[in-house]
Parts: structure tokens; sequence; C-alpha cells
């Protein structure tokens, strides 16, 4: 069970964030999560995932965890087919309408081996919103009327003032956020460009926060584009300098995502079903020391055609 | 330019009919795939300032030919775009009342207008989990006139979706503002077949026009509830030559993608 947004506004009087180096690595940072957690995954789909930071959880080998995410993609997948999440709270689960239903999510729920919790993507957005805000629900017109609703924790209230029926959604306070960013200074201001998707919300929902980030700059980048920040740093408790951190996923600007890793994760799960994304972990994730073992067998000219694609998109 | 009729396919007809119903000046908000196509498509011909909201935080996409983006979250659907801010704050703007329309597609829909995304059997124990609702609950709750795009066929238009995901006009009558649903309105479905829209007293789905050269009775066989048929019932005309010109350049194969 995650603490209510009350305690973790009271456990922040006591959980110091110094203005000191927090620069660690993937293997450090993922020693703040434990076994059990709610992990809130930064970015959503293929956007933005802190996929280096989930490769090293992966390799931890936790058990037992929730994962939340506004759209849940491969990276969830993966974390139900190895037993290390037992529930998934989100909007839409799979990769994309092209690459069709998840095999994955069907095996796992269909047989109730694992939980889908879910959420209209509003819904959920407003859940890490109320913790991010320090109140323990925000009411919404949106969801009344689904029937999500009698499946989830939302309630139906009237308004005080008007009488208005609403629905009250419950705030989420994540154990830890992971998240991937553009850049950050090694105390933990990060920013990012193009979409910022859910993640300050979340980031400041949840009680410890993860951070990795294609490049650690000088506090003087950062500030010479302070409206760019999208997270202060009180707000981190972890840095972690990764490049390409986000691969197979996008990074707005810098890379585009690998549909062709995409299609061939897809026919090992037509070959193997479930199995196929446990067989995946193994190639990928786990006979490689660490992330940049993994980019290494990718290959640079692969990775350079993403970032010059994706630099002729947002030129 | 000749003279022959380009051969258009159903899919072209229900993107065509379902951009013609978007006017000037207003404020879309598309989900991916024929929602966003049909709205690139008004902003090329009849409403060039539509503007165009995707649930990944856009707000003006303009679109890239041959670029459409699969998801409303990657740097694909952010093209051209004067602002992007986070998903909630997208969907806040819908809860505030900025969006005119609300444009969607549909896997499984209900003579009611009610979609399923998430469960087909018995939700404590289904034969499918599906992918769940994104945005769709949203959309549907909070634009002000909604329209459903998508293919005619029996499986998809059934009596009674086995879950609401989200609410088009729940049972009917005034049900859905029972519900608290005090806004926003299903203004038409558009398929490949025909162009339909709800009966205002009982909120039943009615058959109002037919893409060329299909039949009532067509129709009929391709949805799994009795329709309501309108008083008159009129003949959707073809694409153009430039609204199929224009769709054509729009959704053209990715060749430059990775």
């Amino acid at each position: 069970m995650t603490v209510t947004s009350a305690q973790a506004r009271a456990e922040l009087g006591d959980w110091h964030r110094p203005v000191a180096d927090k620069r660690v690595s993937a293997a450090e940072a993922i020693a703040l999560v434990r076994d059990g957690d709610h992990i809130a995954v930064g970015g959503t789909l293929y956007s933005r995932t802190p996929m280096a930071l989930l490769f090293e959880l992966l390799r931890a080998g936790r058990s037992g965890l929730t994962l939340s995410r506004p759209l849940a993609c491969h990276e969830t997948e993966l974390f139900l087919a190895t037993g290390a999440a037992e529930c998934v709270v989100a909007s839409w689960v799979g990769i994309g309408l092209r690459w069709g239903l998840s095999p994955v999510l069907r095996h796992y729920v269909e047989n109730g081996l694992a939980r889908y919790d879910e959420w209209s993507h509003l819904a959920l957005g407003l859940r890490y919103k109320a913790a991010a805000m320090g109140v323990p629900f925000l009411p919404t017109r949106t969801m009344l009327g689904s029937d999500l609703v009698a499946r989830n924790a939302a309630q139906r209230v009237s308004c005080p003032y008007s009488g208005e029926d609403l629905l009250a959604i419950p705030a989420l306070v994540p154990d830890v956020a992971i998240l991937h960013v553009h850049r950050a200074d090694i105390y933990g201001n990060v920013q990012v460009d193009g979409y910022r998707h859910m993640d300050v919300d979340m980031a400041r929902a949840a009680r410890r926060v993860i951070v990795s980030a294609e490049e650690i700059v000088s506090p003087a980048v950062i500030k010479a584009t302070p409206g760019a920040t999208m997270l202060p740093h009180f707000a981190v408790d972890a840095v972690v300098e990764v490049p390409f951190g986000a691969y197979p996923h996008e990074c707005y600007g810098l890379y585009e995502a690998d549909f062709a890793h995409f299609d061939d994760y897809v026919a090992l799960l037509r070959q193997h079903g479930a199995d196929g994304a446990r067989r995946y972990v193994e190639s990928n994730v786990l006979a490689h020391e660490d992330f940049a073992g993994f980019l290494d067998s990718v290959g640079g000219d692969r990775l350079r055609q993403l970032a010059r694609s994706a630099q002729e998109l947002t030129a | 330019m000749t003279d022959i009729t380009p051969d258009v396919t159903p899919e072209e007809r229900m993107a065509v009919t379902a951009s013609r119903l978007l006017e000037d000046h207003r404020v879309v908000f598309a989900g991916v795939g024929m929602p966003l196509l049909a709205s690139g498509l008004a902003r090329r011909r009849q409403a060039p300032h539509l503007t165009i909201v995707l649930e990944g935080g856009i707000i003006g996409t303009q679109l890239r030919p041959g670029q459409l983006p699969i998801s409303t979250n990657e740097m694909r659907a952010a093209y051209g775009a004067p602002m992007l801010t986070d998903i909630t704050d997208i969907f806040l703007y819908a809860q505030r009342g900025f969006f005119d329309y609300g444009f969607l597609g549909a896997a499984q829909v209900d003579r009611y207008g009610n979609i399923n995304t998430s469960f087909i059997g018995d939700p404590d124990a289904p034969k499918v989990r599906l992918p769940g609702s994104g945005g769709a609950a949203d959309i549907i709750s909070l634009c002000h006139e909604i329209f459903i795009v998508t293919s005619h066929e029996r499986r998809r238009f059934v009596d009674r979706v086995d879950f609401v995901t989200s609410p088009g006009y729940l049972t009917g009558g005034d049900s859905r503002r029972a519900a608290g649903l005090t806004a926003g309105r299903l203004a038409a479905v558009v398929t490949d077949l025909a162009l339909l829209d709800f009966e205002p007293q009982t909120r039943h789905m009615r058959l109002i026009a037919l893409q060329p050269g299909v039949s009532v009775a067509a129709v009929q066989e391709a949805t799994g509830f009795p329709l309501l048929l309108a008083d008159t019932i009129g003949e959707l005309p073809e694409p153009t030559h430039e609204e199929l010109d224009l769709l054509r350049e729009l959704s053209a194969e990715n060749t430059a993608g990775p």
C-alpha cells in the first residue's frame, strides 16, 4: 500500500535533499527501490521512457512491484513477464495499434496472474496531480457514467457549493518516480524539451525521485533558460547520466523511437507468447552488464540514424 | 487532372465524410488514426483555422504529409504546433470547455453510442483484455460535440457493449445527463457505409444518410441492432478529386521514418 498525501507531506519534513552532487550509477539509484514498491514510470507510451533505469531495475530482480504510467508500453510488459510487477495502473497498455493487442497483458490479466487497474487518462493524471498538490483527492467531471468507476477507487461526490455530481479522484503517492530527461545539473535541477507528459506531477507526488539525463550540464546551462526547468533540485534524489537512455523509445528532438526494434519484439511475442518477453529480457537486459552494453549491441549507426531522423522532424 | 473518377476506397469515403463535419475556427480534440486524418484533411480544405489538439499535450499540430504519427505523444504529432503542454493539462482545457469537437474511433460501439475498449466478455473473467480507455473516456465526456468514426461491421456495432469504457448516451433518454455528464452531445457516427446520428428523445442511433451505392438493407445487415431510420435518408456525395488528392497526400505511406 502506498502512503496517503498527508503522510507524504509529513515525510518531507524529515527527508532532506541537500544541495549536493546527486550523481550516482544506475545501480546505485535503483537501490532506492524496494520489493513491493509502487513505481511511477515517466514519459508515456514510447516517449521519454526511462529505459536505462528500468533495465537496471529488471537486472536488480525486484518483485511485487506495481507500475503506473499514463500509457504503458513494452517496458511494462517486461515487468509483467519477468514477474517483477504484479499490477499495472494505467489508462492504456500496448505499444500501439500497429502492433496489435498486447499478448503479455492478455496472458497475465486474463489468467488472473496480474492486475490492470484502469483509469481514464485524465483521471490517472489527476491522481498524480492531487498527490503533487498535497491533497487527498481532486474533483472532476470526467469518467462519470463510465463502468470504470465501479472497478476502480473513484467515488461519486456532490459539490458542497452547487450540489453538482462529480467524481473524487484519489491521490496516488508513488513510492518512487523514475524519469528520463534531456539535461540536469549535478544537484538535480532538470529540464526537458518538447513534451512533459505527466512527469512533473508524478515526481512531485512521489516519495523518492530518480532521474536519468541524456546529459549532465553545468548549473550555468540550466540558469540560462530557467523557464525550461521542469523540477527543482529539492524534488530529486538521484541523477544518472545516460545518453540514449530512453532507447528504443524516443527522446524529443534527440532520437526517434526504433519501430523496427518493436517489430522484432512483437515477432518474439507472436512466436513464443509471454515467454517471448522473457527471451527479450534475457538477450537485451540480462546479457549485458549495463545499458551501454545494450546500446553497443544495437550499434552506433542505428542510433545515429534515429538521431538524424529526430533532428529533421523537429528542425 | 483527368476526367476518370479515381477508385475510391470505403476508408477514403469515411475519412472524407468525417472531415466535412468540421467547421473552420473550431478546436477539435482528435484521436490518432482516422479522426486525426479527417481533421488534417479538414484543415487542408474547408477549415484552415481548425486547431487540432492531441492528448499528448499538443495544441495546433499541422501534420506533415506522409509523416502522420502513430501515437499522440511522439515528436511527429507535434509537427508545427505552437504549444506543447502536459497530458493532464490538455484534458483540463477540455474540462474547462475549450474544445468544440471530440473525434474518436471505436472498436465496439452500441446503439446509444457507448464505446468499449476495455473487456470482451465478463470483466471479472474477460475473454479478451483490451488496451483500455486512453483519453477516449475523457474526450467523450468533456468536449462539446462528439463524432465517432469507424468501419461499419456487425462485430463493431453491437446492441450493448460488454463494458462502457467511454460513455455515450448510456441507456438512452436522459441517462447520460443523470449520470452527471451535463455537457457533450454525440453528434454523429461516420462509417464507410453511412452517416448516423442519435434520435433526440430516445438517443438511439439513427441512419440519416448513405454512402454512394449503399442500401439501407446493407447498413442494417452490418449493424448488430435494429436501426432507427430518419424520415428522409440522404445520399452522401462522393469525395471530390481535390479531397482525394489532399487525403492521399496526407496519408501517404511514411517512407522517411525509422
